[in-house]
C-alpha cells in the first residue's frame, strides 16, 4: 500500500488494514491526510544568527527574501490507524519517522495537511523531559505529569502505581539528581505509561534500562494496546517492533512507502537498498550543506567470512574554500536497520584537511558480524555541522559459515547479535 | 486549529472512550487568535511551572526567603543615601526611604517578570523541543513567583508604614488593581522578549540594559516632583512612571495621578498583554525547529 493522496471519506472511512483485534468503531483512532512537513533550511554562511545581522539583511535588501533551500521532512503522507493496535514506524535515519511523531504529539506543526485524532495523545519521545534534576522524585511526578496532560486529582490517583512500577518508594523525597539512570529512566517511562491519553505516542525510550525493565516496559505497553487504546513506536531495534508490534508503516526519505503487516514492512525496509543507494549516487540530491562530498564509498569485496577483516574505501572530493578539517563517520547497518558498527574517526584523532581530495580507507576487524546483508552509512562532518550523508553508501555480505573451529548445529551460535572473539581456558 | 485536550472524566474508558474530544491538527494560519481557552486548559503547568520556580529558588540557600525583603530593603537604603542625603532631591511630606521602598516594590515586580522570562524558553528547551503544551506558559508562569516575593516585601511595607507612622487610607485597596496592571504590561513585554531570545539570542543582553536604563529613567529612586519641568512631557510618556504614582498613591498618600493617565495605564496594560500573546503565537510555530 502507498502514501496515495486519499479523500477522507467523511463518516466512514475506509479502514486500509483489516483491523487486528480492533472493536467496531466509527471512526479510526488516527487519521492522517495528506500530511507534509518542510523545513527551510538557510545556507549557513548567510543565515543571520543574531538579531543585528538579520537587521542588516533586511536594511541591505529590503525586497528579496532570504534564499532558503527547503528540505521535506515528510511528503503527502495519508494512513488511518484503527483503535487498539500497536503500530511501528520503520524506516532509515532521516526518513521522517520522528518528524512524524512530533507532529502528532504536535510538539511542531505540519506545513500542510490533516490529523484527526480520536482523544488525547501522550508522548514519550525522550525518556527523562521535564525532569528537573534539583527537584525531588516525589516533585518531578507531578512537574512531569501535569506537562504531560495529567491533572492533579488523575496524577493523586495512580501515584501509587507510578511509583511501584518504578521501584523508586524508598527515594521519593531525594533529588533526581542523586538517582542513577536506571531509577530515572524507571520512574520517567512510568509516568509517561500511567497517563490515560488515547493515543500514545513512543520514540525509541525502550533502549534504556535493563532487560527486566525493558521487559516490563513491553508488558505495559501491550497493555495498553489491550485496553482499547494505541500506541505509535518508533524503534531501530527491529526485534522490539516484531515483538509488539500489530502492524507497521515503513518510511523512505519522507514518503509512506508501505502500511501493513511488520513482516511486509520488514521486507520492504530490506530491499530499500538498492533504491537508497541509487538515489545517493546523485550528490547533489544528499543531505549535508555539500562543501564536500563523497567521491566513492566501495567495500573492498562483496563477501567476506565472518571472522575477516572488512575493509571500506572512502574518498572524498577537495574544498580548498572550507575552512577547519573535517572527520568521517561510517555506520555498519545489518538488514533490519540495527546499527551494529559505529566507526567515527575522531575516536582515533583521524582528521581530513579540505584544501586536497582524500582517499582513505576503513579496516573493521572486529566484531565478527553474522551471516547477512550489510550496507555502510557514509558522513562526513566538521563541528557540529554533517557536511555529506550518504545512506547505504556501498554493502557486503557476511558468508554463513560461523568463524568457529569446530562445526555445531546452528543453535550453538545463533543467539548473540555478533560472533564474538573468546577463548575458554582451564586455570 | 487545535481543539483543547480531552477533559478527563475520571473513569477509565479503555479504547475510543465516550468522553474522548477528537483532536484536529491543521497548519497554522499566518495570523491566528492566541488561545485563551486552552491557557485555561492548561493553568495547572502555570501553576506547576510557577511553583517550580519558586523551589528551586530558594532551595540550597542559607537565607532563603529573607532575600526577597533584604534586596529591596537595601537597594531602597542605598537610594535614600544617594538620591535623598547626597543629591537632597523633594520628597514632599513623606520619608525618603518610604518613597523609595515603594518604587522598588513595584520596579521589582516588573523587572523580575522581564529579567527572569526573557532566557525562559531558552533554559527550558528541552521541554519546547520535546513536549506538547501552549509554550507561552513558560515566559508566563515566571509572574507566578515575583508575586509571591512581592506579597512577601508588601508584608514588610505595612510594617515599614506602621513604623513611620504612615495611614495610607482607604486607598490602600485599590493595590490590587495596579499589580494587575504591572504583572499585564510586564508580561506582554516578557513574551515578546523570550520568543525572539529563540530566535536572536541578543536578547539576553539588550534586555538587562534597557532594564538597567528604565530602573533610572523612571521615578523609581526618586519623586516625580523632582523632575525638572522640561522633562515632563518625557515622564508622561512612560506607563511604568504612571503605574508608579499609582502605587504611591495607594501606599504613601502620594497624589492621585491624572485621569488620563489611570485610564491610559489600564488601555496600555491591557493592550501590550494581548499585543505580546497575539506575537508569540506568531513566533511560536517554529519553536520546535529552531531551538
Amino acid at each position: 500500500m502507498t502514501a496515495a493522496g486519499k479523500p477522507n471519506g467523511g463518516d466512514q472511512p475506509q479502514i486500509l488494514e483489516p483491523p487486528p483485534r480492533a472493536p467496531m468503531q466509527p471512526s479510526p483512532a488516527v487519521t492522517v491526510t495528506g500530511l507534509s512537513k518542510s523545513y527551510r533550511i538557510a545556507h549557513h554562511a548567510d543565515a543571520p544568527v543574531t538579531a543585528t545581522e538579520a537587521l542588516l539583511a533586511r536594511v541591505r535588501h529590503p525586497f528579496t527574501r532570504m534564499e532558503r533551500e527547503t528540505f521535506d521532512a515528510l511528503r503527502d503522507v495519508s494512513f488511518e490507524i484503527p483503535w487498539g493496535s500497536v503500530v511501528g514506524l520503520i524506516g532509515r535515519n532521516g526518513a521522517g519517522k520522528s518528524t512524524l511523531l512530533k507532529i502528532l504529539t504536535r510538539v511542531t506543526a505540519p506545513t500542510s495537511g490533516r490529523i484527526v485524532m480520536g482523544g488525547r495523545v501522550g508522548s514519550l519521545l525522550e525518556i527523562g523531559t521535564g525532569f528537573h534534576p534539583e527537584l525531588t522524585g516525589r516533585e518531578n511526578v507531578y512537574l512531569n505529569g501535569t506537562l504531560l496532560g495529567m491533572r492533579r486529582s488523575e496524577i493523586r490517583s495512580r501515584f501509587d502505581d507510578i511509583v511501584t512500577f518504578a521501584g523508586v518508594e524508598r527515594f521519593l523525597d531525594t533529588q533526581v539528581k542523586r538517582y542513577s539512570t536506571g531509577m530515572y529512566v524507571r520512574l520517567a517511562f512510568a509516568v509517561a505509561a500511567h497517563l490515560e491519553s488515547e493515543v500514545m505516542a513512543v520514540d525509541e525510550v525502550l533502549a534504556v534500562g535493563d532487560a527486566d525493565f525493558q521487559a516490563k516496559c513491553l508488558e505495559k505497553l501491550r497493555e495498553v494496546a489491550r485496553g482499547g487504546r494505541t500506541v505509535l513506536l518508533v524503534s531501530h531495534q527491529a526485534q522490539t517492533i516484531v515483538d509488539l508490534c500489530d502492524s507497521a508503516l515503513y518510511l523512505e526519505r519522507g514518503s509512506l512507502r508501505y502500511q501493513g503487516a511488520v513482516d511486509g514492512a520488514l521486507e520492504e525496509y530490506r530491499n530499500s537498498y538498492r533504491r537508497i543507494r541509487d538515489a545517493g549516487l546523485d550528490a547533489s540530491t544528499r543531505p549535508g550543506s555539500g562543501e564536500v562530498r563523497f567521491t566513492s564509498v566501495r567495500a573492498e569485496r562483496d563477501l567476506y567470512a565472518a571472522s575477516d577483516e572488512k575493509v571500506v574505501h572512502l574518498e572524498v572530493s577537495a574544498n580548498p574554500e572550507l575552512a577547519g578539517r573535517y572527520w568521517l563517520v561510517a555506520h555498519v547497518l545489518d538488514d533490519l536497520g540495527t546499527i551494529v558498527a559505529q566507526c567515527d574517526s575522531r575516536v582515533l584523532g583521524f582528521w581530513l584537511e579540505p584544501d586536497r581530495p582524500a582517499t582513505c580507507e576503513l579496516r573493521l576487524r572486529t566484531p565478527w558480524l553474522k551471516p547477512g546483508s550489510y550496507t555502510v552509512d557514509a558522513f562526513a562532518v566538521r563541528a557540529s555541522d554533517r557536511i555529506d550523508v550518504w545512506q547505504a553508501a556501498t554493502h557486503f555480505d557476511v558468508l554463513p559459515d560461523p568463524p568457529y573451529p569446530v562445526a555445531t548445529s546452528s543453535e550453538a551460535t545463533d543467539r548473540g547479535v555478533v560472533f564474538a572473539d573468546f577463548t575458554y581456558e582451564r586455570c | 486549529m487545535l481543539t483543547p485536550p480531552a477533559e478527563s472524566s475520571g473513569t477509565q474508558h479503555p479504547g475510543p472512550p465516550d468522553g474522548a474530544r477528537p483532536v484536529v491538527i491543521v497548519p497554522p494560519g499566518r495570523w491566528s487568535l492566541p488561545r485563551f481557552g486552552q491557557l485555561w486548559e492548561s493553568r495547572e503547568v502555570f501553576l506547576r511551572f510557577g511553583a517550580r520556580d519558586l523551589t528551586l529558588r530558594y532551595r540550597q540557600t542559607a537565607l532563603g526567603i529573607i532575600w526577597v525583603v533584604l534586596q529591596p530593603l537595601l537597594t531602597a537604603g542605598v537610594f535614600t543615601l544617594v538620591f535623598g542625603s547626597v543629591a537632597k532631591l523633594p520628597h514632599g511630606t513623606v520619608p525618603y526611604f518610604l518613597l523609595s521602598y515603594a518604587g522598588m516594590l513595584a520596579w521589582n515586580v516588573f523587572s523580575g517578570i522581564v529579567s527572569r522570562g526573557t532566557g525562559s524558553l531558552v533554559t527550558n528547551a528541552s521541554l519546547v523541543s520535546k513536549v506538547y503544551f501552549p509554550r507561552v506558559l513558560v515566559p508566563l508562569s515566571t509572574a507566578y513567583a515575583v508575586v509571591v516575593d512581592f506579597a512577601i516585601a508588601l508584608v514588610l511595607m505595612a510594617v515599614l508604614l506602621a513604623g513611620y507612622g504612615v495611614n495610607p487610607g482607604w486607598a490602600v485597596l485599590a493595590l490590587p488593581v495596579w499589580v494587575v496592571l504591572l504583572v499585564l504590561l510586564a508580561s506582554g513585554v516578557t513574551v515578546i522578549t523570550a520568543g525572539l531570545t529563540v530566535r536572536y539570542r541578543d536578547m539576553q543582553y539588550i534586555v538587562p540594559f534597557v532594564l538597567q536604563l528604565l530602573l533610572y529613567a523612571s521615578p523609581i529612586a526618586y519623586s516625580p516632583a523632582a523632575v525638572p519641568a522640561r522633562y515632563h512631557l518625557l515622564f508622561d510618556l512612560n506607563p511604568l512612571a504612571w503605574i508608579l504614582q499609582e502605587f504611591r498613591w495607594s501606599l504613601i498618600r502620594q497624589p492621585l495621578p491624572p485621569a488620563w493617565q489611570l485610564a491610559a495605564s489600564a488601555a496600555v496594560s491591557v493592550g501590550v498583554f494581548v499585543g505580546g500573546m497575539f506575537v508569540f503565537e506568531r513566533m511560536e510555530r517554529g519553536f520546535a525547529d529552531v531551538i
